[in-house]
């Protein structure tokens, strides 16, 4: 393959910078990074361990399999909203209307499927179209009135809440059908073991398949590789960890389709930000509009797609409560709803202030909220306690956002 | 050599009364202004005379209030910067417009990645390298966000930006201001390579002598209009009397005084 005995690899021609070859390497990289203020996942993932660790102490059902069953299937649907969330927070926008929204979607399944008796997908459509058609409104309010989204959104929120009141009437809720597959997908609907084990090897395998993929054009380009052995350490850590994880659910009931459902939009989503041209876009508007727009760059395509993507799957979001709770009420979306769908976003680490940010952060994000909630019920304490709780751990988050980019700001990594 | 206009008797960019207004500040008023194939037009002028606003017009990144913009001979309205880069006018912006939060790579493909629905990376550093090597460029890696490089390395970044999609016409808006003596050259000799391949050039620069080193024509601004079309022979106090407006400037009162000086 390349010489790389006596010619240098295209991108090692500068003999000052050190190259972090192997594990070793990888290892030491990854401290670099974490000093400088790039944080990434380790605060969350550090916040997680401590949660679990005091609630476990605290009552040692917490860590039950079943119970964290039950914490999965709450995570979803709100965990679906964040996803939508880490869109618009990555234009350094915002949107306050997520909760209701997804209160308008929850009602609009009531009152299309079981109330005028249309086919479950039909409802399923109008709600999300719904979603879609809001989030075009708000950019549209943005992209031609210059209207912040901070107060286009919260118009929005009182007219969605409105909204939600008046297609649910007098009665006020509306219950599912509690034999039909939405209500059982949401309570219910557990993998199969062979089918849980199997998409806990399916993501090693592919980061190999891929990353020897890679490493071979790589090579073949003359470029530097970082070696097999992080490759395959990365691969190994990440498949045993997800085998473990799906061996103790299994203890219990299982892992929920639902679940799944959100764990896969989240892989599209990381998808469509990291490797295709739309998520190039994405970051450049969050860090520099104007650099975006010069470089050619339709940047009201860009705001009008992310507003779109947020309010459809707030929609979602909605749907999915819908078939959790297997009612259309006029409780749902509202509350706590919003806030935690934002708070999830902001503590997996993507930034309030635009460019930056990850699809996981939504995940992680919506893990460490849903098991602060799920432990401080098991330990019968109110959602005053909660409320509380879930602010303070919101507050923490942003100031450590707000270091880490003071810190990047002086190590010179924007 | 031959002269590099003949037998290109259309201009690729015409100008005729362009105007641009911000408010109250007329910045720009009745600009002519030709480029033809093959040939460096330098624009210089004082500060605030209105080269870079041109320039962002030229870019379609400010809309002119007044005047008629011709490309290949054809009227055309630049109403984005994506159309301007599209009919291949590429620019380096003064304050070069990079993405802090992106990787060199990123930024100099920025809104014409390889593969819009799988970025082909490996193609993308591969060309990225190619083209920082023939500006002799000093970076380090071309995977760190831009926020970690100096200026000069930044506007090194900006430049080959430029060069990619292989542009008809490039403006260079103050391009070796921050660049150290070899880069400087490198820029010079590339200004030369594209005028050689054929294609327009416009230098703004302060630097009177990398103006003379390759300019064919030197266009003064002076207050936002024309104020004259030199050559690369014009003595730099006829160049500086019509850059600042007056024979008796603040140039030609401190060279004399330091003849006075030495006399003594
Ligand atoms: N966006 C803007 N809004 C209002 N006025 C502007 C704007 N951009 C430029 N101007 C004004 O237009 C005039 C010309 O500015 P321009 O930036 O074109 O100068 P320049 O020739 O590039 O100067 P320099 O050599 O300092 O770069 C200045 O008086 C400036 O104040
Ligand atoms: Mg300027």
């Amino acid at each position: 393959m390349s010489d790389t005995g006596n010619k240098a690899a295209l991108d090692r021609s500068d003999s000052r910078v050190r190259h972090d070859e192997g594990i070793g390497g990888a290892i030491r990289a990854f401290i670099d990074r974490v000093r400088s203020g790039d944080l990434g996942m380790l605060p969350v993932a550090v916040g997680l361990v401590l949660i679990a660790t005091v609630f476990w102490s605290l009552n040692p059902i917490f860590l039950a399999p079943n119970n964290l069953v039950n914490l999965l299937f709450d995570a979803a649907a709100v965990g679906c909203i964040s996803l939508g969330i880490v869109c618009v927070l990555m234009l350094g926008e915002i949107d306050l209307s997520v909760g209701s929204m997804s209160g308008v979607a929850s009602a609009l399944i009531g009152v299309i499927w079981v109330k005028l008796g249309f086919p479950l997908p039909v409802a399923i459509l109008a709600a999300l179209s719904m979603g879609a058609l809001m989030g075009m409104v708000y950019a549209l309010l943005l992209t031609r009135f210059g209207m912040p989204s901070f107060v286009s959104t919260l118009a929005g929120l009182l007219a969605l809440l409105g909204m939600q009141l008046y297609l649910l009437g007098s009665t006020g809720s509306i219950n599912l059908p509690y034999a039909s597959p939405l209500v059982k997908f949401g309570q219910i609907m557990m993998m199969p073991a062979w089918l849980s084990y199997l998409l806990a090897i399916l993501p090693g395998a592919a980061m190999v398949w891929f990353g020897l993929d890679r490493m071979r054009r790589r090579a073949a380009a003359n470029l530097s590789n970082p070696g097999l052995s992080v490759l395959l350490a990365k691969a190994i850590i990440l498949t045993v960890a997800l085998l473990a994880v799906v061996w103790y659910l299994s203890q219990g009931r299982g892992i929920p389709y639902m679940f799944g459902l959100f764990v896969a939009l989240v892989v599209i989503m990381n998808y469509a930000l990291t490797r295709t041209k739309w998520g190039r876009a994405m970051f450049a508007v969050g860090g520099n509009r104007e650099a975006a727009r010069r470089s050619g760059i339709n940047v009201n395509r860009i705001r009008v797609s992310a507003f779109m993507v947020c309010s459809t799957l707030a929609a979602l979001g909605g749907v999915l409560a819908a078939s959790r709770l297997a009612s259309s009420s006029q409780q749902a979306g509202t509350g706590d709803v919003n806030l935690n769908a934002i708070a999830a976003a902001v503590i997996g680490g993507t930034s309030l202030f635009g460019g930056r940010g990850s699809a996981w952060s939504a995940l992680l994000g919506i893990l460490v909220i849903q098991a602060i909630s799920n432990g401080l019920t098991l330990l019968n304490l109110s959602s005053s306690l909660r409320y509380m709780i879930t602010g303070a751990v919101l507050a923490i988050a942003v100031i450590v956002d707000s270091l880490a980019r003071q810190s990047r700001a002086s190590h010179g990594r924007a | 050599m031959t002269d590099p206009r003949e037998g290109a008797a259309q201009p690729i960019l015409k100008l005729r009364g362009v105007s641009k207004q911000f408010g109250a500040v007329q910045a720009l008023k009745d600009i002519e202004l030709d480029v033809h194939a093959g040939e460096v037009v330098a624009l210089v002028g004082d500060n605030g005379a209105g080269k870079s606003t041109l320039v962002k017009v030229l870019a379609g990144v400010h809309q002119p209030t007044d005047g008629a913009i011709e490309f290949m001979g054809q009227p055309v309205t630049l109403d984005s910067p994506g159309k301007a880069l599209e009919l291949g006018i590429a620019t380096v912006f003064q304050d070069l417009a990079l993405c802090e939060n992106l990787d060199v790579v990123a930024n100099l493909f920025l809104g014409h990645e390889l593969g819009p629905w799988a970025l082909d990376e490996v193609q993308m550093e591969v060309r990225a390298w190619t083209l920082l090597q023939e500006l002799a460029a000093r970076i380090p890696s071309v995977r760190e966000p831009v926020a970690s490089l100096s200026g000069g390395q930044r506007q090194t970044v900006a430049i080959a930006r430029s060069l990619l999609l292989d542009p008809k016409v490039i403006m260079l808006d103050e391009p070796t201001a921050a660049l150290g003596v070899a880069q400087t050259a490198e820029v010079l000799n590339l200004i030369e390579r594209v005028r050689d391949r054929g294609h327009g050039v416009i230098l703004i620069s302060h630097n009177m002598e990398d103006v003379r080193a390759v300019a064919d024509r030197i266009v003064v601004l002076r207050l936002g209009q024309n104020n004259g079309v030199f050559t690369a022979e014009t003595s730099n106090a006829e160049l500086v009397a019509a850059i600042t407006g007056a024979t008796e400037n603040a140039v030609s009162r401190r060279r004399a005084r330091k003849l006075e000086e030495v006399e003594q």
